[in-house]
């Protein structure tokens, strides 16, 4: 269910007409000018990424929505098809594309996106693929779509030097491509027209709430970078005395305390509070929720979620989630808290992919937000169960 | 002369089978991941190598000097193609068999950042056939096998080769001695 | 071959915590709670001075599952 907030671009339901055909360079002039950045969660620098691409690549499409509180890539797949295909399409003629895939991920329903390959008999290859929340990492759901367990590669030989088929392999997130067939067709200047003037035009937001009180009208909403969070939280009808925090980003995101409330969603806007945009998720924690109790439980997940290769996230994430599941009980040993935090600096960067570092970012941001609860809990109190021990 | 050959010959056998003894042992300790007093795991794994390059020299000493004793009656063939000998074809053979999978062993485990750890690693499962190839091969072969001494020690080779082993197949071997959680990978 | 500063890259795709790299640099490496490589330096790849080069690349050979690689700076994605 969308919700009517600001700019309607992705979500306007208009018939653009045929995507337009760009050359390597004018698409790379195109994407820099008007300072698209991915919305698939890294935010990377799109113009970057296409320009470090080498000859003959292979053009991947990433709308795996691995990520779990995440809901715009269905939206967007059901609503709006044809612009993600739009922007295979114009990545693959400007770069002249060996081959173009779609990697749809098990929660999206492809039906939608095959009929309209079939409609403009287009070359994008759809797969529907299954997998958790690793399943649309870089290198993982390239080796997937290579053939070979969906397992993250070492970092040292990234996709965009050998990926599908030992080719260099350029993965956008199917936002990203959205965001891109319209900028095509409507220029720089257009893009840049909301937004703000470093993180210009609109992003997809899911909004989700840990209870149905605190956020009455979940759902996805596109709208301007740089709207305040507090904007965002009304429009989902979020009554803001019942709400603690707000979670922005995903999994791997940071919490934002209700002090944080006028921060603008964009990536400058954020950046004091230690966060980002992300894959534009908002998850607003309902007050009577113990906000330890919640963040255990998102790292268990998270723990349970590790694709198991590598020593350090297979065992520390788990110990991590541990640690903090029992801090979480009233009550508990102090010396938990200063063992969450050696835990959370200890998996960082170790692995092959970020996840130990984004749950690990999530853990320590935990920690600092919700201190005051901490030492609440370590008294034997828990404000959200309105009891001690 | 000859007899100095043989004696060489037999000799550099004797002691080559008891280097790859001790490689095969140190390369189950090794993977194990275990240090070991003195050693640490490094030292372990450069023992193992050490142990296993000294044997190879000591083979081709051994190859070298019974091909020089017309006694042995070696033709150039048989230091490569096994069971077409005249003295004792069968043990021979199982001699140039061991001889073969050694130099493909230790030719891959030269180049081993050049073929990746897969090729390495499967190639190298090629000694568990090496060793007991190489032990017939010493045993049926030498002429000392009646000898007690030669048995002895074929048998205390045997035995540290088999209680090696026999620890490599239990279950905790491979989390190394730490208590962790397996790394889990596709098979 | 570029100059500059060589780094430390652990493959964390092949390492499996055997720790012969953490005996053989103990000034870079340590063995964290699980017997898996952690930097000592605060880098997530420490940066390996000249001095213990040698020891670097004696290393990287003596790791089993040939985890452990020294790469120079320019080598790395960003």
């Amino acid at each position: 269910m969308t919700l009517t907030l600001a700019t309607q671009r992705l979500l306007a339901g208009l018939d653009h007409g045929p995507a337009p055909q760009l050359t390597a360079d004018g698409l790379v002039d195109l994407v820099e000018a008007s300072g698209l950045t991915g919305r698939g969660g890294a935010g990377f620098p799109t113009a970057r990424k296409i320009r470090s691409i080498g000859r003959g690549p292979v053009v991947v499409g990433n709308a795996m929505e691995s990520e779990f509180l995440s809901h715009k890539d269905a939206l967007l797949l059901r609503s709006a098809p044809g612009l993600v295909l739009d922007g295979l399409e114009i990545l693959a003629v400007a770069l002249r594309a060996r081959r173009t895939l779609l990697a749809v991920g098990h929660r999206i329903d492809p039906g939608p996106v095959r009929e309209q390959v079939a409609v403009r008999r287009s070359p994008v290859e759809v797969r529907h693929l299954d997998g958790g929340f690793v399943a649309g990492q870089e290198s993982a759901l390239v080796n997937r779509l290579d053939g070979r367990p969906g397992l993250p590669g070492d970092p040292l030989v990234p996709v965009r030097k050998r990926g599908v088929d030992g080719r260099p392999t350029l993965v956008v997130n199917a936002e990203t491509l959205a965001q891109l067939a319209l900028l095509a067709r409507y220029g720089a200047d257009w893009f840049r027209s909301v937004g703000t003037p470093e993180d210009p035009g609109t992003f997809l937001v899911s909004l989700t709430g840990s209870s149905r009180e605190v956020v009455p009208r979940p759902g996805v909403v596109e709208v301007a970078r740089g709207t305040p969070l507090r904007d965002v939280l009304a429009s989902a009808g979020t009554p803001l005395p019942r709400a603690r925090a707000v979670l922005v980003g995903g999994y791997h995101g940071t919490w934002l305390p209700l002090a944080a409330l006028d921060a603008p969603l964009s990536r400058e806007g954020l950046a004091p509070y230690g966060a980002t945009p992300g894959a534009g998720v908002v998850h607003v924690l309902d007050r009577r929720a113990c906000p330890l109790r919640t963040s255990a439980d998102v790292a268990s997940y998270l723990a349970r979620e590790s694709a198991g290769q590598c020593g350090p996230c297979v065992n520390g994430l788990p110990r991590m989630a541990d640690t903090l599941a029992r801090l979480a009980v009233p009550g508990a040993d102090p010396r938990l808290a200063p063992e969450v935090q050696r835990l959370q600096a200890l998996v960082r960067g170790r692995g092959a992919c970020a996840h130990p570092d984004g749950t690990a970012h999530f853990v320590a941001s935990t920690m600092r937000v919700f201190a005051g609860h901490v030492e609440a809990h370590l008294r034997g109190e828990c404000h959200a169960l309105g009891r001690s021990a | 002369m000859n007899e100095a050959l043989w004696a060489l010959g037999r000799g550099t056998g004797v002691v080559a089978l008891v280097m790859f003894t001790v490689t095969i042992v140190l390369g189950i300790l090794g993977r194990s991941g275990r240090s070991v007093a003195g050693l640490g795991r490094f030292g372990v794994n450069e023992v193992h190598r050490t142990a296993a390059l000294t044997g190879t020299t000591l083979v081709g000493v051994h190859v070298a000097s019974l091909f020089l004793d017309p006694f042995a009656q070696l033709r150039l063939v048989d230091t490569v193609w096994p069971f077409l000998g005249a003295y004792r074809p069968i043990w021979l053979g199982l001699g140039t068999l061991a001889v073969d999978l050694l130099a493909v062993v230790i030719v891959v485990s030269l180049l081993r950042e050049r073929v990746g750890p897969r090729v390495f690693r499967t190639v190298h499962w090629a000694t568990y056939a090496l060793w007991p190839v190489a032990m017939a091969h010493a045993i049926g072969n030498g002429t000392d096998r009646a000898s007690v001494w030669m048995l002895g020690l074929a048998a205390a080779c045997t035995a540290a080769v088999v209680a090696a082993v026999g620890w490599r197949l239990t279950p905790t071997y491979g989390e190394r001695g730490w208590s962790r959680t397996p790394r889990r990978l596709p098979s | 071959m570029s100059p500059g500063p060589q780094r430390l890259h652990v493959d964390w795709t092949r390492c499996d915590g055997h720790g012969s790299c953490a005996e053989l640099l103990p000034e870079l490496l340590a063995l964290d709670d699980w017997g898996f490589p952690v930097s000592r330096t605060g880098e997530r790849e420490p940066a390996v001075p000249a001095a213990l080069e040698g020891h670097a690349r004696r290393a990287q050979k003596a790791c089993p599952l040939l985890a452990l690689r020294l790469i120079s700076a320019g080598t790395r994605a960003p």
